[in-house]
């Protein structure tokens, strides 16, 4: 045992001190605050300026109607369209709203600028503009103003999950991102490692140290410990990432609460998940709010332990195979024909997950796709978000760890004989004969 | 020392090894010799436990072979290698303690070693930056550096220059002394015969011969001499011996004689004194290659 942790040890050391390695734990971390920040920037800049529109309203119904906000100004117009379409080009910041005297009937209005305005000002105008011909309808019914005002109402679909904590919320947007990440990371990571673990077996066999390694210990210890190292490795480099981006992220929601706007939305938000009633304004970050809210409310360390689970134990299951196609090859080029087995199982749940499982995780095919071990880290990390039952998640890990150590036991029948085979065209007859030989 | 009993070994096709059995005596240095694809590396591998026989049995210092053994064993293959990125320093101390060596200790004897073998700076250097040789030297060191009760050097001298051949073949030496046992394995057979004090030779899966290197070559004398005299002689009259070739020298003549039955070295001269000045007699003994292409020829 001794000697495996050796094999670790170095397989492990040579690459976490590989510049690469650096590189790549510091690189993706950045990416994700560059994008907060960019995001944040953003937003911030389109808070900043305000949007100035002209109201050319030939219906008449919107006529002083539409109220102002920090972002937008309406000012409104008499005359013809095509003098005012004239006027607007001769500023780039000045919109104008075009409101047709069929408007009632068509419903068709237009804005015109220089600049494209964005979608959340396109937004709030369209929702204002629906408020206000709803309510000159109700008037128009003979609908009474104050029974209007105490009906308004605002329905926002809050789906409720019933779990043993009780109710709980649950965002179809959040929960989507969270399986969907999750899911990618460990597709991605069992390539990326499953590769290098490959790799490591095929460098050892062409510079033939292997033969002096396997003089030193017996094939399987070294190929356990080049596993083991390798997804040691692939464990440092995620908690790093977790770590980082949790820190960087925290510092950068640190910057950007100094906005009091921001500030007075994270209040909001951080008020709203203590139980809070609050009355939603019709604003378009709503949508944002919503999404931050139930993601405040997913169990993240739950998240994080069942994918630390599922990372390991499809890595386990796939880098043995990896392992074996490493052995049973002379260079890198020479995989491909034992690569599509291994690959094909990864990237169909992949595709059916991001169709299937997502749509309906609770389907049969999600089910049976999340238990099988061969397709189930990535398919239970979609389903995992939604909330699967105990037992499954029980079945679906005992099977995963029965099923690397499996594949392992497979593989290292192959690999013992594989690494001493030079020259020889593999085929899948041959791997099947290796399998059988004895000691 | 070793006991090497019955083995059998097969591979998909054919069989590499065919109930070969050979022993090696403590202190010995041996030679396992026979042309490519004979089975060597077969049995080499054997020894090392990187794979297990068919049939038969291998003993190590009378216990039947097992892991407690692999510490006590070094070996050099015969296809070289090592990690390409790792420093020099690093990958022996990882070797090292694969065979069981403290970290510290390993590097107290790698220490003690770079400078035996004038490598004082290659510590921080990778393999990549080294020349074949340099690898050679750096793999040979490793192989020993964990004091091995047993040495099994496969084609220890091919890549090697002769300055460095030299100095690998007096290490080799001196480990011998201080009682390492030595199995050589060569298809050059003329490289090692000096060195060898035991052999088998292996041919097609078999092992045609075996033994030490002075009874074999003292079986395969057949009495014949290299005699050069100063001046011609008449030698259709002699008793002692008959003429095999002869070859005219400015200085005389160089013949290849072969005693007849019931006379020794001493006959030949007493006979030839009167006759001729006798610059040299001296025995011809078969090299170990003449003794396996005449034992192959043998068989056949």
């Amino acid at each position: 045992m001794n000697k495996v942790f050796l094999i670790i040890q170095r397989e492990y050391l040579s690459r976490v001190k590989k510049k690469s390695f650096l590189i790549m734990t510091f690189l993706v971390p950045s990416l994700f605050l560059a994008m907060i920040f960019l995001v944040g920037y953003l937003s911030k800049k389109g808070d900043d300026s305000k949007k100035e529109f002209k109201v050319l309203d030939q219906s008449g119904i919107f006529q002083n109607q539409l109220s102002n906000s920090s972002t937008l100004n309406f000012t409104y117009l008499d005359g013809d369209y095509a003098k005012a379409k004239k006027d607007i080009r001769k500023d780039e910041n000045v919109y104008l709203l075009y409101i047709p005297s069929d408007y009632a009937k068509s419903g068709k209005t237009e804005i015109i600028s220089e600049k494209k305005p964005g979608f959340a000002i396109v937004d709030d105008i369209e929702s204002q503009m629906e408020t206000i011909l709803r309510n000159k309808k109700l008037i128009a019914a003979g609908i009474d103003t104050a029974v209007l005002n105490s009906s308004k109402a605002k329905v926002s679909i809050n789906a409720k999950q019933l779990t043993d904590e009780g109710e709980k919320d649950a965002s179809i947007g959040a929960t989507f991102i969270v399986g969907f990440v999750s899911a990618f990371l460990i597709y991605l990571s069992l390539f990326i490692y499953g590769a290098q673990v490959m790799r490591g077996v095929i460098e050892e066999k062409t510079n033939r140290i292997i033969e002096v390694i396997v003089s030193s210990v017996k094939p399987f210890q070294l190929m356990l410990g080049k596993i083991l190292g390798i997804g040691a490795v692939g464990l440092t480099q995620f908690l790093l990432w977790i770590i980082l981006s949790t820190s960087l992220s925290t510092l950068a929601a640190g910057y950007f609460s100094k906005d009091e706007s921001v500030k007075a939305k994270v209040e909001q938000v951080k008020n709203s998940t203590k139980g809070q009633e609050i009355t939603k304004a019709a604003s378009s970050n709503n949508k944002v709010q919503d999404f931050l809210q139930a993601a405040d409310t997913i169990n993240f360390p739950y998240i994080i332990s069942t994918f630390f689970f599922y990372f390991l134990g499809g890595y386990l299951l796939y880098s043995a195979l990896f392992a074996a196609v490493g052995s049973a090859v002379d260079n890198e080029t020479e995989t491909q024909q034992f690569m599509l087995p291994i690959t094909l199982p990864l990237i169909f749940t992949f595709i059916l997950g991001m169709n299937v499982i997502v749509n309906n995780p609770d389907s049969t095919l999600s089910f049976w796709l999340s238990i099988i071990p061969f397709t189930s880290p990535i398919a239970m990390m979609i389903r995992i978000p939604f909330g699967v039952p105990g037992w499954q998640i029980a079945l679906s890990m005992a099977l995963l760890i029965i099923g690397f150590i499996f594949t392992t036991w497979v593989a290292s029948r192959i690999y013992r004989v594989g690494i001493l085979m030079y020259g020889k065209k593999v085929t899948y007859k041959e791997l099947a004969k290796w399998f059988s030989y004895k000691e | 020392m070793l006991k090497v009993s019955h083995i059998v070994k097969e591979y998909a096709k054919h069989r590499a090894l065919d109930d070969v059995s050979l022993e090696v005596e403590t202190g010995t240095i041996f030679g396992l010799l026979g042309p490519n694809g004979a089975g060597k590396t077969s049995l080499i591998r054997i020894i090392n436990q990187i794979t297990g026989p068919d049939e038969g049995e291998v003993f190590f210092n009378g216990e039947k072979l097992n892991q407690s053994h692999i510490n006590k064993i070094g070996y050099l293959p015969e296809e070289r290698g090592l990690y390409k990125k790792m420093e020099i320093g690093e990958q022996m101390l990882y070797l090292a303690q694969l065979k069981g060596l403290s970290r510290t200790e390993a590097a107290k004897r790698i220490k003690f070693w770079f400078e035996k073998m004038g490598m004082q700076d290659w510590w921080k250097k990778k393999v990549e930056d080294l020349s074949k040789g340099m690898q050679q030297k750096v793999q040979f060191v490793a192989t020993v550096l964990h004091e091995p009760e047993l040495i099994i050097l496969d084609e220890p001298f091919s890549g090697f220059d002769p300055v460095n051949a030299e100095i690998i073949k007096d290490e080799i030496l001196e480990l011998n002394k201080k009682g390492s046992t030595i199995i050589f394995s060569t298809h050059r057979m003329e490289s090692v015969e000096l060195l060898c004090n035991h052999i088998a030779l292996l041919n097609k899966s078999h092992k045609i011969l075996d033994g030490s290197v002075k009874s074999i070559k003292n079986a395969y004398r057949d009495n014949t001499f290299y005699l050069e005299t100063t001046r011609v002689f008449d030698i259709t009259n002699v008793k002692t011996f008959e003429l095999i070739n002869s070859e005219k020298s400015d200085e005389g003549e160089k013949i290849k004689i072969k005693l007849k039955d019931g006379f020794s070295t001493n006959d030949v001269l007493s006979e030839l004194i009167p006759l001729t000045g006798i610059n040299y007699l001296e025995e011809v003994i078969p090299t170990i290659n003449d003794i396996f292409i005449e034992k192959v020829k043998q068989l056949n």
